[in-house]
């Protein structure tokens, strides 16, 4: 592999537009001013890591890691799985792959959540996993519901697994979240439409993964995730302004 | 035609969400005890080398409200300016924190070591800095940006040097309010707007 040069610049017409009025929270919160632009440096091309030993065996499986075994959450049960590559299409070995979700009737176990489904005594909604030496992550988990919330008149969320990836360096950090195929909800989510680029938002959809579904068990649904990747610089070792 | 270029898209952002807290701060969101250790709860562990400093602020939108629901990472190097990884940098710095507004004053505490100044590939050091990255329901991508600090050297940081309107460099400043402790206030609109970084 050659040097490792500065990050690939964010393509920002790949990502949601920061204000967009169907999503009434990003109003105030939306920077007006542009962003300061700057080729990365070592505070972004750097990273945490995380080893091995901290983790639980039943971290990335949410159907049974809040009762640590003792009984499985209610739901469809699913397995999430795919793989982290960068834009130069190489895969990003032993980073993080973080999730949360609601439960099967569409309620998180957050304090501020209060919608009318109930919890279920056996899913907390949360898992981790490191990605393998070829990127590769799996999540054993149940489908979450669709719920409502509190936007325009009658908004209701698709169903979503947010996810959050670190990748190497600061500077790859992601959150997302994964969709499903075929849920009609998805064009109706003005989250969803954040993504002005359709093309795009169909990134954060994972197909029906028959091939990976387990008879008598469970469904699959394939996710890959792109981070931020590096440019080469095999030409150039010079100073600022040569 | 031509020939196709190889190179894959980034993945899209999408918020991160009033819940993100149940994902990435279990404990704080109410659910400790979910994993035997949770990531990022310290950048640093005993005998970390250096200042011993506390960063508090608010994270302000654009009427002014402090957010209860942001969610904050961060990111930096030890005391002599190495990054957790670098050959030689301090075993008891991981640089790495996770940290919340408070959910009744909005307001956050980042404990941590000072860190030293960071050589850049072009010669010129970066000052002493932590970076941030924030994330919260109505943010559809994490902003990024960086906390200085008034009492070091911030001449010639090759960051704060491309601000062209002065003033707004201020917004990168922690101010000294104490022995070891700043306040760095992140505006996200308006009147005293944050610089956010893309980078
Ligand atoms: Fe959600």
């Amino acid at each position: 592999m050659n040097d490792l040069g500065p990050l690939i610049p964010r393509n920002r017409e790949a990502h949601p537009v920061a204000y967009y009025p169907d999503y009434k929270t990003s109003v105030a919160r939306s920077p007006n001013l542009p962003l300061l632009s700057m080729e990365s440096g070592p505070s972004e091309e750097t990273g945490p890591t995380f080893g091995h030993s901290r983790f639980g065996a039943l971290d990335n499986n949410l159907i049974l890691n809040w009762t640590k075994g003792a009984a499985p959450a209610v739901g469809e049960r699913i397995l999430m799985h795919g793989r982290v590559l960068d834009e130069n299409a190489r895969p990003v070995p032993n980073t993080l792959v973080e999730i949360w979700q609601a439960n099967a009737g569409g309620r998180y176990r957050h304090k501020k959540d209060t919608y009318l489904a109930p919890l279920d005594p056996n899913f907390g909604g949360c898992g981790r996993a490191l990605t393998d030496e070829n990127g590769y992550y799996q999540f054993l988990t149940i489908r979450p519901g669709a719920y409502p919330w509190p936007n325009r008149g009658n908004d209701w969320r698709p169903m979503h697994i947010h996810v959050s990836v670190f990748g190497h360096s600061f500077g790859q950090r992601l959150i997302t979240q994964m969709y499903f195929e075929g849920d009609p909800l998805i064009p109706l989510c003005p989250i969803a439409a954040t993504i002005r680029n359709r093309s795009q938002l169909d990134r954060l959809v994972a197909p029906l993964d028959m091939a990976r579904s387990r008879p008598l068990d469970y469904l699959a649904y394939k996710f890959d995730i792109v981070l931020r990747g590096r440019r080469q610089t095999m030409f150039e070792n010079k100073p600022e302004g040569m | 035609m031509v020939q196709p270029l190889t190179y894959l898209p980034e993945s899209p952002s999408q918020t991160a969400g009033p819940y993100v807290h149940i994902g990435l701060m279990p404990t704080y969101a109410g659910n400790a005890g979910y994993y035997d250790e949770e990531i990022g709860t310290s950048p640093i562990s005993d005998g970390a080398q250096g200042q011993i400093i506390e960063i508090v602020g608010s994270v302000y939108d654009g009427t002014g409200w402090a957010l209860r629901d942001a969610l904050i990472e961060s990111w930096q190097a030890d005391a002599s300016g190495k990054f957790a990884g670098q050959e030689g940098a301090d075993p008891a710095v991981s640089g790495h924190c996770r940290f919340a507004a408070d959910a009744v004053t909005g307001e956050f505490t980042l404990r941590t070591v000072k860190p030293g100044r960071v050589p850049s590939r072009h010669g010129r050091a970066f000052a002493p800095h932590v970076s941030i990255w924030i994330v919260a329901r109505g943010i559809n991508i994490g902003l990024q940006t960086r906390i200085y600090f008034e009492d070091e050297n911030n001449e010639g940081d090759p960051l704060l040097s491309r601000i062209e309107q002065r003033p707004r460099v201020d917004t990168l400043i922690a101010k000294k309010i104490g022995d070891g402790r700043y306040r760095f206030d992140i505006r996200l609109q308006g009147e005293g707007e944050t610089v956010f970084l893309d980078i």
